[in-house]
This record gives C-alpha cells, structure tokens and sequence, in this order.
C-alpha cells in the first residue's frame, strides 16, 4: 500500500507518495534525485548514507521512509545556503580532506550534526564523533583538520 | 608550411582500433584542432599490441583546441581518489602553455579516449604522463605552425605563452588558441616531434595544488556509476551463490514475482530481479528458494599456509647472486623465519556498480571501474558483441585500490540489459562486494639468511609462496642472494579458493613485512641499532638518502633493540618510487592492543608533479595500512568468505590515526615515478619491528591482532 508522507526536505515541504517500507535512501535517490546521499553498505555499519533528521545525523539506508513523516530531513544538497558553501564544506575543500568522495556526504552530515549540539568541538570530540564513518582511501588527518576548521569558524555563530 | 602535412582527414578511419570509427568521434566532439599522437614503440607499454588492438591506424592519444581555447585531455585513465585529474591537467598545462582552468580531463570513455589497459600499478604519472606531455608538445607544435602562417613570420620567431602564440621579436602581435581553433575542422600530424618543456620552465607542475573536483564533491553534486538515471531503469539483483564453487541445483522464484513489479530473468543458473524501485529488487531476491550442491574445499583461513608450502608449485629462480653454500660459511649468525599474510579485501566505499543501456545495437554501460577498456574486452568476449558496439564510460569512481581493475558487474549489468533491452543499474551489495572481490593474494615467506662478525649479511635466500613477487627484491648489499617464487602449477590443485587480483602495491607490503622484519631480527642480533645496520649493509643512494630525510623528520635517536621505546622502522621500493618509514607504537602489554602513535616517512618519487597531491597519497597509504596491519584478514571455509561486512571486517578509523610527517625528497630534473601506493608497504614492517622494540615480541603473521601480540609476548 502507497502511503502520503509529507515531510520537509532541505527547507522545502515535500509530499511523496510511495510505498512507506521503502528506505529513505533509495527515496532520496532514485525517487527525488538526491545523489548526494550514497548507499555503501546498507546495513548502517559505512555513514555514506547520513542526512539530518530532525538535526540529529540518521543513517537513511536502513530507516523505512514512513519514519520520516513530519520531520525535517537535510541532505548534502541542502547544506549550502544562498549560493554560499556551509563552513564544512568549504573547510574540506580547503584541507583537501577527501580523495575519492564517496563517503565525504556523510562526512560532511555527520560534521554538521556533531557541531548543531557543540560548535566548539574538541579534536578529541571530533573523532569520537566521527568514529563509525568509515573513509578507505584515508584522509582521517585531513577531515578531523577541516571539521576542527569549520568548528572554530562556526563559533561565531551560524 | 614545414613539411608537416595538414589533413583535413576523412578517410583515415580505423577498423577495429577504438571501438570506434574516426569519423564518429569527430562527430561527438565537434570541431577545433584535434591532434592524433602517433605512437612510437616506448608505447607497447599501454599494452596494446598484446591486447591484439591495432596501433598502425590507430591514434593512441589526443587533445582537442576548441574553439573558446578549452583543452580537453583525452584518456583512458580513471579518476578514483588518487588525483590524477589534477595531476594530468598540471602536466598538460604546462606542456602546452595554457592557463590549468583552460584543460579539461575526459577520462576513462572507450569511445572518446585512447586505448588504456587500466588504472593500475601506479603508472598514471609515470607512464601515461610523458606520453600524454609528448603529445601536448606536438599540439603545441601545431599551434605554432598555423600560428606562423597566419602572422607570416617564421615558426623560429614564435613563442608560446598563457594559450597564445607570440612573435618574440614583436610582442604585440599575438594570436590566441582559440582564434587559431576557431572555425577549423583539423586532424594535424607532426613529423617532427617537439621535445617535452623543460622542467624548469614548469609553472603547474612541482607546485602543490588541490584537488580540482573538491567542489564537486562536497556539495553531492560528484556524479559517480551509481547516481546515474535513465528513463525506464529497472535496479537488478541476482541470485548468488552461498560460497565459491556451489552449483545451483534446484529454484523457486514464484514467491520473488509476487512483489510488486518485480520481473525475474533467468538465463541458464544466471537468475536476477529487476524492478524499478531498489528496495523491492532488495526483497525480491531474498524470497528465492534455491538449493545448491557444495563441492567442499577442504581449505581455510587456518591450514591454508601448510597447503602452500607443501603444493606441487611452479619454481622460478628470480635472482640468484654469488653461491648460498659459500654464503652459509661466511655467516657468523644464521637466521630462518616464516611470513604468513592473509587475504585481504579492498573494500571501497563505493562497492562496484553498473549501468548498462542497449540503443539499437549498441551497447553503452557506465561503470565504477578501473579498466574501462578490459571491460568493453569483457563485455565483447562473454556477451558477443563486435567491440565498436559496445562503449564503456567511467564516472567517478569511490575507491578502487586495485578491486575494480576486475569488472564482473559490468558484465552482469550489460548481460541484464542484453537479456531484457531495458537499462539496468546494478549496485553490488556489500555482502557481494566481499564476496565477489579479487582479494589480495595471501602468501607466505621463508627466509634463511646469515651475518658475518662485523654485522654484515653474506646470505639472503628468500623464497616467496603464492602472494606475488613484486618487492621480493633485496635491496640491500649480500654477496649471496637467491629469490625464489612459488607459484600457481596449471597442473596442480588450485591453491586460491577464490579470485585474486591486485591490491594495492601489489604483495610489497607482505614482502616488505618478511624482508624487513628479517633485518631487523638480525639487527637486533648483531647488537646494532636498526638503522645503523640498514645503513651499514646498503649502497643505494636513494634508499639512503630517504632513510637520512625520515631520520631527522622523525628526530631518530639511535638505540639497540629491543629497546622499550617502542620505535621501529621499514624501507623498500615500489612503482619505481623509494620509502623509508619510521613509527612509534605504544603496546598495552595485558590487551595485546597497539596504538600508532606518529609515523614519518619519506620518499623519493623522482619529479613530483603535485606534492600537493602526491602528500595525501603518502598520508593515505600510512593510514590504510594500518588495516592491514591490525585488523583486516578474510575468513572463510573452504569456498565461503565469513566475514562479508564492516562489522567482521574492519578497516581504520578516525581513533586509529597517527600523528603522520610525510616528506618528498626534491628531485625536479629526474623523470616522475608512482605515488599512489609506495608509503603502503612500509608500515606493517615497521610496526611489527616497533613492537619487538617496546615488548622483545616477534610477529610473524598479519594482521596483528591483539590476541596474535600477547600470544608473542607469551613466548619472550
């Protein structure tokens, strides 16, 4: 059975209508176009697939998108705002804190879910918090560099 | 003119070369100046006469002027994390003195680019690089030449600076790229070849640059095989067998078909869903009942090493110097150990994926891949179709190190698509990433060798089984050397249960653990301080000047071992690139658990076309080797892989990093070597040497799990 699910979904109120078993992932991505969001192991061990719900960073590979009703959902999509690049993002880029890209979305989200609740984040903190996304090509030093950047940007407030 | 002759060309089309006639390239990529650069013989390295393509008619690598002044770059190399987008467009910028915005990289299409046989091996800058400069140095050449025409002075007066072609002896008069581009439809040839620009001429290359798809990739906008979408696409998932080597005896789909818009093809034991939306492809294919029968290998994780050692092998004597027997008499001190190294999975974040589309009779499939030319290959050999039918087109690709030079899943997605004429996107799950991965080989290593009372080796025979050869040289000063490999009998029992394949710096870091843990055994021996008999029984400058840089980074005070600091050290070679690397562990002598606490490591890579980007390679490497030195280790029972996720199979994270020195040593007037995989090799050495250093404790056996060191503590 389809199930109406409203939602919000990088600002904008999104309805869909869609069977309501089927992951938040998939939804993001093969049905509202949001590649951003990647699928690397679907069983919520990798991080590729973090986005915000509600502020807190979820993993979308194994939640059922009827979960989402009602909540505010931001992809990497929806993290730049006005056309400028959320501190992350720019602190990555300035770092060159990736290599292949492919977990660095849900780096990325997952930064930004750690400095929503604590803007001034330790190293130590950004590790720990950082410690179930997985990266192979190994950029650790360089993340954990640009998420230390971003915080100490961000303490301005923003 | 010169003697160059100018073609307005037509009727040089290739048959079978490309995949791809002339003519329609020409049509997909529009006009300007499009140089073809004739290969000479140093070519062969691309591997192309072997893979029987055909080089006489065939042009091996171009570049197109467009008429706005943009450079596109055309190769058969992939971009998966290494930097090579950046690095390449450093080169061609140089070589054709244009401004680095101005390239663009067009990468691993079949139709658009030069045969390549893969991105592998740590070639890209060594190999491809001056081939690709030698070509921007005959475009330039072209550049001149109609520039000389059209501002009717000699080719001699002409200089070439920022896309513009000037008279030296009247700099006002210019004319751009662009305008020479502009309007022409040309196909140029140069018999004479330029020589490639002076390095010191270089402004991109031997600078530190960023890189060039950050952007892209922050903001999700990065288009890798799986964020593709075509009208009509159908996911697939196919039914797999539980272990290698299990026949599929009887199935049941009928439960699979009743979700909803689910379709099952079946081709002989090939059986998949498709569905247009992934996750009900996900439900469907669990809900297949199938029974298989199992032929049991009787091989696993545990017996696996007494297999290869005892095998009916395949002997080959690689290098052999002076005479053992004379060697045994000279040593003082003999030494014997064994290396065991596992298998070992890449495990990429991005597992692999295909989307393939059937137009008519052409067959188009885009791929996370590191051959897109062995997959075309693949594709014309197992689904029949004549090569110019079948394209293959490389988006990025999230991680390769060495697992997607194998393309199954293109195959499979075109196979599907083949089957069903509808586009098919295929996304290996992790189970079957694990599962279907060509793993690093695992291997053993024997090693006898001797020193003399002065602390000099006089005996090295060194016998490496079924991991692969590569690093098994011995770099160091022995007058009586053999290496040996013991490899695959075709007439023998298969030694591998499952496929393997390259994995980055293919088995140097095993041979570089035996080898160098085996100098350290007998530095500690002889009484002297491991880098002082490294240093005692070497000659190679390289390797000597990488250890005196790595030295003074890491503030190296000498000491005999084991010492308690917990302090030690690796060197080797690899892609033509020399590393030396220091680390200090810290060992918790209950839990058996290690912690890197800093690694320095320095190398020699020759000219280092982006130290930018060659930096975080070396970073790279330091830190994905400590998977394989602490964790990561396939387990399986005869044909079943065990651990097929993150959770059994770990690889590092953020609370493993080291504190991590890296230098490049300055080498701007040597040619450019690989970067992408040396500093790997390194570190299970020296970790291995730096934990006999804090406890007196010897492994032999990656990885080093904390169970493997208090079983080694246990015996000191």
């Amino acid at each position: 059975m389809e199930q109406k699910i409203r939602f919000k979904l990088n600002g904008k109120t999104t309805e869909i209508v869609t069977d309501p078993n089927q992951t938040l992932l998939w939804v993001l991505r093969n049905q509202l176009g949001l590649t951003g969001t990647k699928y690397g192991c679907g069983t919520g061990f990798c991080g590729a697939c973090t986005v915000l719900i509600n502020k807190e960073a979820t993993r979308s590979c194994m939640l059922p998108v009827s979960d989402i009703q009602g909540t505010e959902v931001i992809t990497i999509e929806g993290l730049a705002r006005g056309g400028k690049l959320h501190p992350l993002q720019q602190a990555f880029i300035d770092h060159d804190a990736l290599q292949c890209g492919y977990c660095t979305p849900g780096m990325i989200m997952t930064a930004a879910a750690l400095l929503m609740k604590n803007p001034s984040l330790t190293r130590q903190q950004i590790i720990e918090g950082l410690e179930d996304n997985l990266c192979r090509c190994g950029a650790h030093t360089r993340i954990i560099d640009a998420v230390e950047t971003a915080s100490k940007e961000m303490k301005g407030g923003r | 003119m010169k003697k160059n002759d100018l073609k307005v060309n037509s009727e040089t089309t290739s048959e079978a070369g490309n995949g791809m006639k002339r003519r329609s390239f020409l049509k997909i990529i529009g006009g300007g100046i499009i140089v073809f650069f004739q290969p000479w013989g140093e070519l062969d390295i691309f591997g192309a006469q072997t893979q029987r393509r055909t080089l006489t008619q065939d042009y091996n690598a171009f570049l197109q002027i467009a008429e706005d002044g943009t450079v596109s770059c055309f190769t058969g190399k992939i971009e998966m994390g290494q930097g090579v987008i950046t690095s390449l467009a450093q080169m061609m910028a140089d070589e054709l003195n244009v401004p680095l915005e101005k390239v663009k990289m067009v990468m691993g299409d079949t139709d658009l680019c030069p045969y390549d046989a893969g991105t592998w091996g740590s070639q890209t800058t060594q190999t491809f690089g001056p081939a690709m400069r030698a070509a921007a140095a005959e475009a330039r050449g072209v550049l001149v030449d109609l520039a000389a025409a059209r501002l009717g002075v000699p080719a001699s007066q002409l200089e070439v600076r920022d896309g513009f072609v000037v008279d030296s002896k009247n700099p006002k008069r210019s004319v751009s790229y662009a305008s020479l581009a502009k309007g022409k439809k040309l196909e140029k040839y140069l018999d004479v070849k330029p020589a490639p620009e002076d390095y010191t001429k270089f402004t991109y290359v031997g600078k530190p640059l960023k890189h060039s798809d950050a952007l892209l990739k922050v903001t999700g906008k990065a288009k890798y095989t799986g964020d593709l979408k075509l009208p009509g696409m159908l996911f697939a998932r196919i039914l797999r067998p539980p272990s290698h080597g299990a026949r599929l005896s009887t199935v049941d789909v009928s439960e699979a078909e009743k979700v909803v818009g689910t379709q099952v093809v079946r081709d002989g034991d090939f059986i998949a869903v498709l569905n247009e939306n992934k996750d009900r492809a996900d439900e469907a294919i669990v809900k297949i009942k199938a029974e298989y029968t199992f032929n049991e290998l009787k091989v696993n994780d545990r017996n696996l090493y007494d297999r290869m050692v005892g095998a009916d092998s395949r002997v080959q004597v690689l290098n052999a110097e002076g005479d053992l027997d004379l060697g045994y008499q000279q040593s003082d001190k003999l030494f014997e150990s064994e290396f065991h190294d596992p298998y070992l999975a890449h495990a990429p974040i991005e597992t692999h994926t295909a989307l393939a589309k059937l137009e008519g009779d052409k067959m188009t499939v885009w791929a996370s891949t590191q051959s897109p030319f062995g997959l075309q290959d693949g594709i014309v050999r197992e689904l029949g179709y004549p090569r110019e039918k079948v394209r293959v087109i490389t988006p990025f690709v999230g991680g390769g190190f060495g697992g997607k030079a194998a393309y199954q899943q293109g195959v499979e997605a075109a196979r599907l698509a083949k089957l069903t004429g509808k586009p098919i996107m295929l996304v290996w799950t992790r189970d079957e990433e694990f599962f279907y991965d060509t793993f690093h080989p695992a291997g053993v290593v024997r090693i006898k060798s001797g020193i003399d009372k002065n602390g000099f080796i006089k005996l090295w025979d060194y016998s490496v089984y079924y991991g692969g050869t590569r690093g098994s040289d011995t770099i160091y000063n022995v007058p009586n050397a053999k290496t040996t490999s013991y490899s695959q009998n075709t007439d023998s029992v298969m030694i591998h249960p499952f496929g393997t394949g390259p994995w980055r710096a293919p088995n140097n870091n095993a041979n570089t653990f035996a080898r160098e843990s085996q100098i350290d055994i007998m530095a500690a021996e002889a009484g002297t301080d491991p880098l002082e008999f490294r240093l005692k029984n070497l000659s190679d400058e390289k390797m000597i000047a990488c250890w005196k840089a790595v030295a003074e980074k890491f503030g190296y005070v000498p000491s005999k071992t084991p010492g308690g600091r917990g302090i030690g050290m690796a060197c080797g070679t690899d892609a033509g690139t020399w590393v030396a690397t220091i680390v200090e562990v810290n060992v918790d002598k209950t839990t058996g658990k290690v912690r890197v606490l800093r690694v320095a490591s320095a190398q020699d890579m020759g000219l280092c076309v982006n130290p930018q980007g060659a930096l975080i390679q070396m970073e790279g490497c330091i830190q994905m080797a400590l998977g394989y030195t602490f964790t990561e280790e396939i387990l399986f029972e005869g044909g079943n892989v065990k651990n097929r996720g993150f959770d059994a199979y770990e690889i590092p994270r953020f609370s493993w990093t080291p504190k991590i020195d890296c230098v490049i040593l300055d080498r701007l007037n040597m040619p450019p070597k690989g970067g992408g995989e040396p500093a790997i090799i390194t570190v299970g050495a020296a970790v291995a040497n730096a934990i006999f250093d804090a406890t007196g404790a010897r492994l032999y056996r990656m990885p080093m799990t904390p169970a493997r060191v208090l079983e080694a503590i246990k015996k000191v």
